[in-house]
């Protein structure tokens, strides 16, 4: 396996409040690597970094072998580096379909066409259609989404990652806020990615954590403190004293 | 989008299809005055109609489009005053200098959003006002008679009916592309970035280039509407470049339904309309009008336009997730 995504001591700073601090990560083609960490650890801060969103004050970041610290999010997406938000963040006032394909198109060409309805571009529509499905909203794709219920939202949000045909995931608490059925449906769906896409999850919910990773990463502080197997994490000394009180670290 | 003759689009229909008879009922009425009078209400729906574009479908509230507006007549009064009659030359200069003022202003302006934006698209337009005014040569404040008709392989725009003729064929054409814009990939791209600019650049797509491709082009077509009414009034004035017609095109999109295909058209309709009705019954019509937009304002973002389509569904029960193909989207640029 080779590496997909590096961080070379990356770091970000908000006046004297370090949020990231000096992190190196790897995360090798076709795995899953989770992050994980308590509130305010500075996941979504790192999220926003490796997708473009946010510039770092200091270190590199590295996809399919090109430096791309200076690129912003609209070209790291072209190159196949797709995230979902943490916050729903959707088109409210298209329906499931018009979110999909627009995002489909969005890494396919430009959208610089002034006449043709977007939904006669098929190649656009065939990669919305297969992100919706796999995220199990087929039977709601003409619904506007603004009338969706929360966890359709959530879902709504990985269909778009989806119908991008990404090479790299990148999923920001994909479960926050979702029924116990709902999440359910999404590790399944997780599930089925793993293998296909290369996925960096960041996720609290350790029982998905601890059953889909491949490779867990512990961010405190906005450091890196570890990086290892879900055995090696769940073993880890330190980790555990981290977690104390949350019973015992991803026992399922 | 298939354009479905709902009860929303059959009143703004009907509408149009009125207008295309009316200049042969006003000369058959010998009442020239209502086809230049409709003429001056085609071309700023036009105008209108071009603001939409970069406000109702990408979310700019430029308070500039004024000055794109007096580019156009003076790109007819300018080769005119000098004997250049051929209306082709007088549409390059319009479609040059609102094309290059689009760029710079639109370059400038979009590296800002919301109140500052509206800042910033009003100091350009201002700029270009005193530009003219300054121009004593070319009447300054007064501005300038237009003595030669812009004139395409002999047909002349030197009277009220060709110059209606052309406005209403424009508007439809105009009216037809925005209905198709609307759910095509560009118009998609704008109408997003106006939910949640972020979100667009996380899909892949650079929001800003398409942002200043609307806002010029939206320029262009304002443009055309200023050469139209220098034609209609054989005369362009610096006044009509204030920035308070910038505010009225404003006010008339808003009043018609942000983003819908006809609500520029009917939000002109009734801006003009009413302004015409209330100037002849009391000389304090401004106040009155001022209290009837804010009560419009207060009916909802979606304007006229919004309200037809939301009648025109009352009929049949609301599904879940339908919206009328009308219904204007609300809100604007964060
Ligand atoms: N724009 C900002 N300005 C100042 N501080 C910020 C900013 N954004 C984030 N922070 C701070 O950075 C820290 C990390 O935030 P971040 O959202 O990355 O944490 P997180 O690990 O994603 O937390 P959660 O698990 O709650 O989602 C927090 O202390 C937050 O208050
Ligand atoms: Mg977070």
């Amino acid at each position: 396996m080779s590496a997909l995504l590096q961080t070379e001591n990356l770091t970000k700073r908000y006046g004297a409040l370090v949020v990231t601090d000096d992190v190196s990560l790897t995360v090798e083609e076709g795995e899953l690597h989770a992050i994980i960490g308590p509130n305010g650890a500075g996941k979504t801060t790192l999220i926003n970094q490796l997708s473009g969103e946010l510039a770092p004050n200091g270190g590199a970041v590295r996809f399919a072998g090109k430096n791309v610290t200076a690129a912003g999010i609209d070209r790291r997406a072209r190159q196949g580096l797709l995230r979902s938000y943490q916050i729903t963040s959707v088109f409210d006032e298209f329906t499931v379909r018009e979110n999909a394909t627009l995002a489909a198109l969005g890494t396919q060409r430009h959208a610089f066409s002034f006449w043709t309805s977007l939904l006669n571009d098929q190649k656009a529509l065939e990669a919305a259609d297969e992100g919706i499905a796999a995220a199990g909203l087929a039977a709601l794709a003409d619904v506007h989404a603004s009338d969706l219920g929360y966890g359709e939202r959530r879902q709504l949000e990985l269909a778009m990652a989806l119908a991008a045909r990404p090479r790299f995931l990148l999923l920001d608490e994909p479960m926050a806020g979702m029924s116990v059925q709902e999440s359910a449906a999404v590790v399944a769906l997780l599930q089925s990615l793993k293998r296909k896409y290369t996925i960096l999850l960041v996720e609290h919910d350790m029982n998905a954590v601890f059953a889909l990773a491949d490779r867990i990463s512990v961010l405190v502080y906005g450091k890196l403190l570890v990086s290892g197997t879900p055995d090696e994490i769940r073993n880890n000394a330190e980790v555990r004293a981290i977690y104390l009180g949350e019973e015992e670290v991803g026992h399922s | 989008m298939r354009m479905s003759l709902s009860t929303g689009n059959a009143l703004p229909v009907a509408l149009l299809a009125g207008l295309a008879l009316l200049p042969f009922a006003a000369a058959a009425a010998d009442e020239p005055f209502f086809t230049a009078f409709f003429a001056r209400v085609l071309i700023y729906a036009i105008a209108a109609t071009a603001l939409n574009v970069a406000l109702g479908l990408g979310g700019l509230v430029s308070l500039g489009h004024a000055l794109f507006l007096g580019l156009g007549m003076y790109s007819v009064a300018l080769p005119a005053h000098f004997g250049i009659a051929n209306g082709w030359i007088h549409v390059a200069a319009c479609v040059a200098s609102c094309g290059v003022v689009g760029i710079l202003t639109g370059y400038v302006s979009l590296r800002t959003s919301g109140i500052a934006f509206i800042m910033i698209t009003l100091a350009f337009a201002q700029m270009g006002y005193f530009l003219i005014v300054s121009l004593k040569q070319f009447g300054g404040d007064d501005g300038m008679a237009i003595p030669v008709a812009s004139e395409f392989f002999g047909f002349s725009l030197g009277s009220p009916d060709s110059v209606y003729g052309v406005a209403f064929c424009l508007l439809v054409a105009l009216t037809v592309w925005i209905a198709r814009l609307r759910s095509a990939p560009f118009g998609m791209t704008l109408r997003a970035g106006r939910q949640n600019a972020r979100r667009v650049a996380s899909v892949g797509l650079s929001l800003s280039r398409y942002q200043l491709t609307a806002y010029v082009l939206s320029a262009i077509l304002c443009g055309l509407a200023g050469m139209l009414l220098a034609n209609l009034n054989a005369y362009a004035s610096p006044s009509s470049m204030s920035w308070m017609v910038s505010g009225e095109l404003i006010v008339m999109v808003v009043l018609g339904g942000m983003g819908s295909v006809f609500g520029p058209f009917l939000g002109t309709v009734a801006f003009l309309g009413i302004e015409e009705m209330l100037k002849a019954v009391t000389e304090h019509w401004m106040a009155v009008f001022g209290i009837l937009i804010l009560a419009v304002a207060l009916l909802g973002k979606a304007g006229i336009a919004g309200l037809l389509a939301r009648s025109g569904r009352s009929n049949s029960p609301a599904r879940k997730g339908a919206k009328g193909p009308l219904l204007a989207e609300s809100g604007v640029q964060p």
